[in-house]
C-alpha cells in the first residue's frame, strides 16, 4: 500500500538492507515510579534523517529526547548511537545536542559566549572558537548581533542563536525539543524551511519532538507517531496521512471520517462494505481482509466531494443535511448529517467568491467519492 | 521619598550636627544648642559658628577609633566569608529540595527570629563557656583533655556573628537559586559540561545578585555590631560598635560618639554607592 507514495522520495536509508542505523532503541522502557513513560519501544534511527517525533502531550515523545540526551536512563532496554550503547552514558559524554524548547540560553553570556560554550568545555583554543562561532553566526545571519546578551534579542534571534549553540559541536545527533512553539506562525513556517536547508546541507541527523503536525509533516523525512509510551507508526509523512494503519494515526494527523461497516465481499483489492444502514460502499484494500469483519473506512475530508444535485457514475454515494459550514478563507468544511445522525465532513476548496457559494445550511446534499480515496481500517 | 526624609535624612542630620557639637556638662550633653532668648535671627549665626570638626580631628589623632574601625571590617569580612561559605551550601540544598519540604525548610531557617536576639546570644555563653556545652562534649568524645578558652576571644565574635547573620545570607541566595531555570544547568552538561563546572559557569554567576544582597545584609550590621562583642568578646576584642557604645555612654561624650558613627556611615555607604555605579554602568555598556 505504501510503495507507491515512497517512490517519489530518493534516498530513503531505512529500506536499504545494508545501512546501519545510527540509533537503535532496542526494548527500551522507562517507569517513574508506577507510570510507564516509554513502553518496550524499538525502533531506528538512520544516518541524515530528519526524524519527528509526533504525539499529545504526555505520550512519551519528550522523555525519548531527553533519554537519547542523556537526562534520562532507561528502566530497561539499550539505546545505542553507531552501535555503542549509551544509555548509561551520561549526558557530558555523548555526541548528542539539544535545541531546548525554553533556548535555555545562558542569560549572563552574550551571544558569542553562548554558541562558544559547548566548545570550550572541550577545552578548544581560542582561535579555533572564534572561527568556529563567526561560522555558527554566520550561519544563522546574527553576526550584528555576537555582543549582545540573550534578553535584548527577539525570540526568533534567541531561537537563532540556541540552534547555533547546539550545532557549534557538530553533533552526530541533534535534538529539537518543540523548537518553533514559542515563534508566531508566519515565521515558524519560515524557520521550517530554515531548518530543513539546515539539515540538508549540513548533513546532520535532526530528530525533532512536536505536537504541531502540519510542522511534523513540514520537515521531517519520516514521522513516529506515539501514544502512552507505544509507537504507533512509523513512515514518511506522505504515507502516514495517505495510508495511516491505525484509526488513531489516522484521527491525529489531520481531520479524518470513520464510517463503520461489514465487509460483504472482497474481489482482488475491490471490497464492499455494508453500513449498518444497508448502503454498500466500494473501498480498496491492498491486504485480504476476511468477510463478516468490522472495519472502519477512513477518509479525508478533502476527499469528499460535496453536491446539490446526485452525482452519476459513482460508486460511494451518501445523502444528508448541511449541519454547519466552516469558514476557514481558503477551504470550506461542510458539515453534513446523514439520516442515521452520524456526521461527515466533507472539504471544498473556495475557488468562488463567497457569495457565490452554492450550498448553504439546511441544504440537502450528496456526498460522493470514489473507490480509491478512502482506506480501510480494522484496529 | 517621604520615609526615606523622615527615617534615614533626619535622623542623620541629627547626628551630624551633634559630632560637630562641643561636649558639655549640660542636658542634653553637648553645645551648642539652638537658643531662641535673643531672636531667631540673631541665634541661627551663632549657633553654627560654634559647630566644627575638632572631633573628626580627635578620630584621626586618637588611634584607638581606626584601630576599631580596622578590626571591625576584618571582622565584618571575616564572618561575611564564613557565612557565605556555609550559607551558600544550605541555601543550594534549600532551592533543590522537593518542592512540598521548601516551606518547612525555609520557615526552620528563620524560626531563630522567634527567640530574641539577645537571648539566643547569652545561650552561646551556656554553650562556649570553659564548663559549656561545646567543651563538655569535646571531651567526652576524647578529642581534647582540657577545655578549649572560647568565650571572651574573638573566635567567640566570629561565631556568635557566623550563628547570628546566617539566615540573611540564606533567604536571598535561596530566592536567587531557587529562580533559576534547570534547564540551564541541563544545556551546560549537554554541552559538555560536568556538573561541577556547570555550577561555577552557570548556577553561581546566576546567584550573583543574591550572593551581593546576602553579603550586605551580613557585612553591614556585622561591621557595626556591639552586642555580639560585647556578650561573647572579650577585653581584647575591639570593633567600632564597642567603641562607639563606651563613648556614648561611660565617657558621655556624645559629641565623639556622633562623629564615630557618622565616619562609619560613610565607610559603609560610600563603597556601597560606588559598587552600585559601577554594575549601573556596566548594564549600560551592554544595553
Amino acid at each position: 500500500m505504501a510503495t507507491e507514495v515512497l517512490d517519489n522520495i530518493a534516498h530513503e536509508s531505512w529500506n536499504d538492507q545494508n545501512v546501519a542505523p545510527l540509533i537503535r532503541f532496542v526494548n527500551v522502557t522507562k517507569k517513574y515510579g508506577d507510570f510507564t513513560a516509554i513502553d518496550n519501544l524499538t525502533l531506528d534511527i538512520y544516518e541524515k534523517e530528519f526524524y519527528a517525533l509526533l504525539g499529545p502531550s504526555g505520550c512519551g515523545k519528550t522523555t525519548l529526547l531527553r533519554l537519547l540526551a542523556g537526562f534520562e536512563e532507561p528502566t530497561s532496554g539499550s539505546i545505542l548511537i553507531g552501535g555503542e550503547d549509551i544509555s548509561h552514558i551520561p549526558p557530558n559524554k555523548r555526541s548528542v545536542n539539544m535545541m531546548f524548547q525554553s533556548y535555555a540560553l545562558f542569560p549572563h553570556m552574550n551571544v558569542e559566549k553562548n554558541i562558544g560554550f559547548g566548545l570550550k568545555q572541550e577545552g578548544r583554543s581560542k582561535e579555533e572558537i572564534k572561527q568556529r562561532v563567526d561560522e555558527m553566526l554566520a550561519l544563522v545571519q546574527l553576526e550584528e548581533f555576537a555582543t549582545r546578551k540573550p534578553h535584548q534579542l527577539s525570540g526568533g534571534q534567541r531561537q537563532r542563536v540556541a540552534l547555533a549553540r547546539s550545532l557549534a559541536k557538530k553533533p552526530k545527533l541533534l535534538l529539537l525539543d518543540e523548537p518553533l512553539g514559542a515563534l508566531d506562525k508566519k515565521l515558524r513556517e519560515r524557520t521550517q524551511f530554515e531548518l530543513m536547508n539546515l539539515q540538508e546541507s549540513l548533513g546532520l541527523t535532526f530528530m525533532i519532538v512536536t505536537h504541531d503536525q502540519e510542522e511534523a509533516m513540514t520537515v521531517s523525512s519520516r514521522i513516529a507517531i506515539m501514544d502512552k509510551g507505544i509507537v504507533k507508526q512509523v513512515d514518511t509523512p506522505a504515507v502516514i496521512y495517505e495510508a495511516p494503519n491505525s484509526r488513531y494515526v489516522s484521527d491525529f494527523i489531520g481531520d479524518v471520517n470513520f464510517i463503520e461497516g461489514i465487509v460483504s465481499s472482497q474481489d482482488n483489492k475491490k471490497v464492499v462494505l455494508k453500513t449498518a444502514d444497508g448502503e454498500s460502499l466500494i473501498l480498496h484494500s491492498e491486504t485480504p481482509l476476511d468477510i463478516g469483519a468490522i472495519i472502519w473506512l477512513s477518509i479525508r475530508p478533502e476527499k469528499v466531494k460535496v453536491s446539490k444535485t446526485k452525482p452519476e457514475n459513482v460508486n460511494n454515494v451518501l445523502q444528508g443535511k448541511v449541519d454547519d459550514i466552516a469558514y476557514s478563507g481558503n477551504v470550506s468544511t461542510y458539515y453534513v448529517r446523514l439520516a442515521n445522525g452520524n456526521t461527515v465532513k466533507a472539504q471544498a476548496t473556495n475557488s468562488r467568491r463567497l457569495s457565490a457559494r452554492e450550498i448553504t445550511w439546511e441544504d440537502d446534499v450528496w456526498l460522493y467519492w470514489t473507490d480509491t480515496a478512502g482506506i480501510a481500517l480494522s484496529e | 521619598m517621604l520615609w526615606l526624609l523622615i527615617f534615614f535624612l533626619a535622623p542623620f542630620f541629627i547626628v551630624l550636627k551633634i559630632s560637630l557639637s562641643d561636649m558639655a556638662t549640660s542636658i542634653p550633653p553637648y553645645t551648642p544648642q539652638l537658643d531662641t532668648k535673643l531672636g531667631l535671627l540673631s541665634s541661627i549665626p551663632a549657633y553654627f559658628k560654634a559647630l566644627d570638626f575638632e572631633n573628626f580631628i580627635w578620630l584621626i589623632e586618637d588611634n584607638l577609633y581606626w584601630k576599631s574601625y580596622l578590626s571591625s571590617l576584618k571582622v565584618a569580612t571575616i564572618s561575611t566569608l564564613f557565612v557565605l561559605l556555609i550559607g551558600y551550601p544550605m541555601a543550594y540544598a534549600l532551592a533543590r529540595a522537593p518542592t512540598r519540604w521548601r516551606g518547612v525548610l525555609v520557615l526552620l531557617i528563620i524560626l531563630p527570629f522567634w527567640t530574641s536576639f539577645l537571648i539566643r546570644i547569652y545561650s552561646w555563653i551556656g554553650i562556649l563557656k570553659t564548663e559549656g556545652f561545646l567543651n563538655y562534649f569535646l571531651m567526652w568524645i576524647g578529642i581534647i583533655d582540657t577545655p578549649l578558652e572560647i568565650l571572651n576571644t574573638n573566635i567567640a565574635v566570629y561565631i556568635g556573628i557566623v550563628y547570628s547573620y546566617l539566615p540573611f545570607m540564606i533567604l536571598p541566595l535561596y530566592a536567587a537559586l531557587e529562580k533559576m531555570d534547570d534547564s540551564l544547568i541541563e544545556a551546560a552538561l549537554d554541552l559538555g559540561s560536568t556538573r561541577v563546572t556547570a555550577f561555577w559557569q552557570v548556577t553561581f554567576p546566576l546567584s550573583m545578585p543574591g550572593v551581593i544582597a546576602g553579603c550586605f545584609l551580613v557585612f553591614i550590621p556585622a561591621m557595626g555590631e556591639f552586642v555580639i562583642p560585647d556578650i561573647l568578646g572579650g577585653s581584647e576584642t575591639l570593633m567600632i560598635g564597642k567603641t562607639l557604645w563606651s563613648e556614648f555612654f561611660n565617657n558621655r561624650d556624645w559629641p565623639v560618639a556622633a562623629a564615630v558613627a557618622v565616619v562609619l556611615l560613610l565607610l559603609l555607604v560610600i563603597p556601597i554607592v560606588l559598587f552600585q555605579r559601577q554594575q549601573e554602568k556596566e548594564h549600560e555598556v551592554v544595553a
